[in-house]
């Protein structure tokens, strides 16, 4: 019997594993091996990785993609953009997020659930409609100008849609939840009698939260950050309703690869250099929501 | 003390603002009579032109369909697999494969779309090449794909329901006499109920809401709700949507809205039941 | 060893008198042995309570009689029958969990009936004694009440007739007063003594309060890093510590290292310097001439009376002076904390017999302290 439920659990662990074994381990490494192929007119459109010739088997591997993305400075200055954007949106949202996550922590438990259902309503309707809802507000003729306008405040339309401000505006609205949400969880976990204490020992408001509160929170900052932040860098939807034709995030770099330019492999590569940029970011974030549910336990 | 209350109250009043300006001023400008979309049509507006084109418009309906079943089949699929990843994950302590398991599962939470998208559309294509399954891309390729990230949420909704509740009622109804499999039944499957009703919402709308990863897995003549609308809002503000964004998010609020009743009551015969316990005890 | 008179072995008894049999049970975690060569028996209908500190293995041991762990070594016997390999569903074993591990979405009756379920007994039949074992732990009239709207108490009334209803062999009670207040936790060992009486279950009891093991337990069994270090009753092992260890564990001690001197036939005789006299144990027996020793005098048993004179020598065996320090005042008792002219501090408890005594012993005052030869404690461990 003891046998049995040993044998039982090992079915339960390996049917999600093989199925993330299948469909999200292996997908991996055959964009991994993809982006070290040539492309060709073919179906599929990239060399094979092994190849017969004067009857040896040949082991092929092509650097070209990648040397395609170093040497072409289109790639590289939409690498760094992609970067800037989303560490710029990530700061925005860590602003914006966390007095509010902080007044939902201390609020009265009657408003709490409420005020929560208010962060966490917007996130269950739909993010592509969210993000259009702003090309209404954005545009040349839109809701902000047409504001404006009418109360004198400009004479000419100001050009707020296809800018980096746009992007900015999209990311921080649409992700905002991901920071507020983290944040909240931890904050609330809070002791409140160690502000007392620490202002029975002198410290005034400000450095009392200096010193006591924000320590503390670190844990709910990184996992908010790191939420934003990740897929922030890849992000495809925001940047091509609101952003910038001339300056393309990484994202819409590697789609366009994909779809315009039928390059498999250069498209592969671009998803593996993303990866590598978001390796450390992503193992950091696993190893805080570990120590979350750890700690929950 | 009390600046610092004022301030983090303004910065949340002002939140949320942000958060549902956009949203007031879709529903609102779904009532225009104008196709300029955002230049009110005091003349003739209110009106629900735009509701009339939206429920005649065959592409949208069909595409909404497609994504409503798409959305049941992987929400449904999602909770399966991710209650067992949870469960191994909360319950078997330390197993060979925990850590890869564990990796794999939180991994596709924060995974660029496009990077998913593009992996699991090369992964499919490779699977054709080798054993001619799947037959091209479509609805089937979809719902695995959207099962794959759906199930990532389930398994984190399900493992923290399962960390809060003490091991020892599985313990206690084993020591009881129940087999492991009258165990899940009876006592696992009753608890963590309420995050599986919770991640099975989750994954539906996670799924009907997918583009990014959609737009690479779908096939020709499988075009989900969020792929026609992109495809429409990318080249300018059109009125119906606003009328489908308005609709939608009625739908939402409304569930939203019911949700929260409904857990207000329960709360409240909780607490009921607390002081009734209290007073048990004098 | 203790020198003193061997406390009943570990066995204990006649074998036929072993109902559950620990056999050379180990249980390790990687490296780390929780429970380490540990054998057991216990009687049938008897209390037996497992204390020691965290981590001692106590409640590993006890997971082990219930079937959650497999012993690494040794064997598990109820009435002859090999429990080793038995999974916990099949055990006639059952435990109260320190958590009490109630349903939470199954009403009082529910949880109480889920053992019977299992057995597939008749709906009336599971009616019937689900009732019963309601009203023995006084709780026929709450059957419908959900455990959140239980008290603490009353939770573990359910906790413990849900564990008795399927009249189990052996009654694993894991720290089964710990989360009650102090006043409830008194008036529940006593009504837990009664149920046990009135149905004769064994009970094995695992608590890491003395006290609690005192008035429940026919015999304990102290356990530290993993092993057995001394079974007995109560009063053994409270007069008859065989360790240091378990001198310090159970209740509080004074204890003074020493080399035996003579060893005569009116006990031994042990020279002390952190005593600064000589001590005559008329109980204790064996020591080598020149043997390095520990005496333990529990702080009850001394007396102390005020000191005629100024510091002098000691006047003769089994007395000290000193100099008093500390006085804690307790209602019941006093303690008060002596410095020895050696520089040794002793405790020394005193009951308040007397309503306002008129000259008590005050701080700094000069006293003499004295015990009865039966009262030192040899140990050679």
């Amino acid at each position: 019997m003891r046998l049995s439920q040993a044998t039982g659990r090992r079915l339960i662990a390996a049917v999600p594993t093989l199925w993330l074994l299948l469909l999200f381990l292996i997908p991996f490494l055959i964009v991994f091996r993809i982006s070290f192929s040539e492309v060709r007119l073919a179906i599929p459109p990239y060399t094979p990785l092994l190849a017969w010739h004067h009857g040896a088997l040949h082991f092929e591997v092509h650097w070209s993609a990648y040397s395609f993305l170093f040497t072409d400075p289109m790639y590289v200055s939409s690498y760094l953009y992609s970067l800037k954007v989303a560490a710029v949106s990530t700061l925005c949202c860590l602003f914006i997020g966390y007095p509010m996550a902080y007044a939902i922590a201390r609020s009265g438990p009657a408003t709490r659930p409420l005020l929560l259902m208010l962060i966490v309503l917007p996130f269950w309707t739909s993010f592509l409609l969210r993000v259009y809802a702003w090309i209404g507000l954005l545009k040349n003729n839109g809701v902000i100008n047409n504001v404006l306008l009418s109360l004198h405040l400009i004479d000419h339309p100001l050009a707020l849609l296809q800018t980096d401000f746009a992007v900015y505006i999209g990311i921080v609205y649409s992700y905002l939840p991901f920071m507020i949400l983290p944040l909240y969880a931890n904050l609330e976990k809070h002791d409140e009698t160690l502000l007392e204490a620490a202002a029975d020992l002198g410290a005034r408001p400000w450095r009392a939260f200096a010193r006591i509160t924000l320590p503390q929170s670190l844990p709910g900052i990184a996992a908010g950050s790191l939420l934003v932040f990740i897929p922030a860098v890849g992000e495809y939807v925001i940047p091509t309703l609101l952003g910038r034709p001339d300056q393309l995030m990484i994202g819409r770099v590697l789609s366009d690869e994909f779809f315009e330019n039928r390059d498999w492999p250069v498209a592969s590569a671009v998803a593996i250099l993303i990866l590598l940029l978001l390796i450390v970011p992503i193992l950091l974030f696993q190893r805080v929501e570990r120590r979350q549910l750890e700690t929950e336990a | 003390m009390r600046t610092r209350g004022l301030f983090t109250r303004v910065a949340l009043v002002l939140g949320l603002v942000f958060l549902y300006v956009p949203i007031i001023s879709m529903i609102v400008f779904s009532f225009n009579n104008s196709r300029l979309v955002t230049v009110w049509d005091a003349a003739r507006s209110p009106t629900l032109k735009w509701y009339g084109v939206l429920v005649h418009n065959e592409q949208i309906l069909a595409a909404a369909w497609l994504s409503i079943r798409i959305a049941v089949v992987a929400a449904s699929a999602a909770v399966v697999l991710g209650t067992l990843a949870g469960v191994a994950l909360a319950r078997f302590g330390a197993f060979r494969a925990r850590l890869l398991l564990a990796g794999m599962v939180t991994a596709p939470i924060v995974m660029p779309e496009v990077i998913t998208g593009l992996s699991l559309l090369l992964m499919f294509v490779a699977l054709e090449q080798l054993i001619g399954w799947p037959k091209g891309t479509g609805a089937v390729t979809i719902a695995l794909a959207h099962i794959t990230f759906c199930m990532a949420y389930v398994t984190v909704v399900v493992q923290s329901r399962l960390a809060g509740f003490d091991e020892s009622l599985e313990e206690a109804a084993m020591d009881l006499g129940a087999r492991p499999l009258k165990v899940f039944f009876r006592i696992t499957l009753p608890l963590i109920l309420p995050a599986i009703a919770s991640g099975w919402l989750l994954a539906f709308t996670l799924s009907w809401d997918d583009l990014v990863i959609t737009q690479f897995v779908a096939g020709p003549g499988s075009s989900t709700l969020p792929m026609v609308v992109f495809s429409k809002v990318r080249f300018g503000v059109t009125p119906d949507v606003n009328a489908l964004a308005t609709i939608l998010v009625l739908l939402v609020a409304t569930g939203i809205a019911v949700s929260t009743v409904w857990m207000r009551y329960q709360q409240r015969r909780r607490e009921r039941d607390l002081q009734l316990a209290a007073a048990a005890n004098l | 060893m203790s020198s003193e008179v061997p406390p009943p072995a570990a066995a204990g008894s006649a074998p036929d008198s072993a109902y559950v049999r620990i056999r050379d049970v180990s249980k390790k975690f990687g490296d780390f042995a929780a429970v380490d060569h540990v054998s057991l028996d216990i009687r049938r209908g008897e209390i037996f309570c497992l204390l020691g500190g965290s981590g001692s293995g106590k409640t590993t041991l006890l997971r082990m009689l219930a079937g959650f762990e497999a012993p690494t070594t040794g064997s598990i016997e109820i009435e002859g029958q090999d429990l080793s390999r038995v999974p916990p569903y099949e055990r006639p074993v059952n435990m109260m969990f320190q958590s009490y591990a109630l349903f939470p979405h199954m009403s009082v009756e529910k949880n109480v009936a889920f053992g019977l379920e299992q057995e597939h007994l008749g709906r009336d039949a599971i009616r019937r004694q689900v009732g019963e074992i309601l009203d023995i732990v006084k709780m026929g009239d709450f059957g419908a009440r959900k455990p959140h709207q239980l008290s603490g108490g009353q939770r573990q009334r359910v906790a413990l007739a849900r564990a008795l209803v399927k009249r189990p062999k052996l009654l694993l009670l894991d720290e089964p007063l710990a989360a009650l207040d102090k006043k409830l936790r008194e008036h529940t060992q006593f009504e837990l003594l009664n149920i046990q009486q009135r149905l004769g279950v064994t009970f094995i009891v695992v608590t890491h309060d003395q006290e609690e093991a005192m008035t429940l337990g026919t015999r304990l069994g102290v356990m530290n890093q993993g092993r057995i270090v001394q079974v007995g009753t109560p009063s053994d092992i409270y007069e008859s510590p065989a360790t240091r260890f378990v001198a310090d564990f159970i209740g509080s001690v004074n204890m003074f290292a020493g080399e035996v001197y003579a060893n005569g036939g009116e006990g031994l005789c042990i020279r002390s310097a952190d005593l600064g006299c000589t001590v005559r144990a008329e109980r204790a027996t064996g020591g080598a001439q020149g043997a390095t020793v520990w005496t333990a005098i529990r702080p009850e048993k001394i007396q102390i009376t005020r000191a005629a004179q100024a510091a002098g020598p000691p006047a003769a065996e089994n007395t000290a002076s000193g100099t008093v320090k500390e006085i804690a005042y307790m209602g019941d008792m006093s303690i008060y904390l002596v410095r020895l002219d050696s520089g040794s501090m002793v405790r020394v408890t005193l009951p308040n017999v007397l309503r306002g005594t008129e000259r008590p012993i005050a701080r700094e005052e000069r006293v003499a302290l004295s015990w009865h030869g039966s009262s030192p404690v040899v140990l050679t461990e």
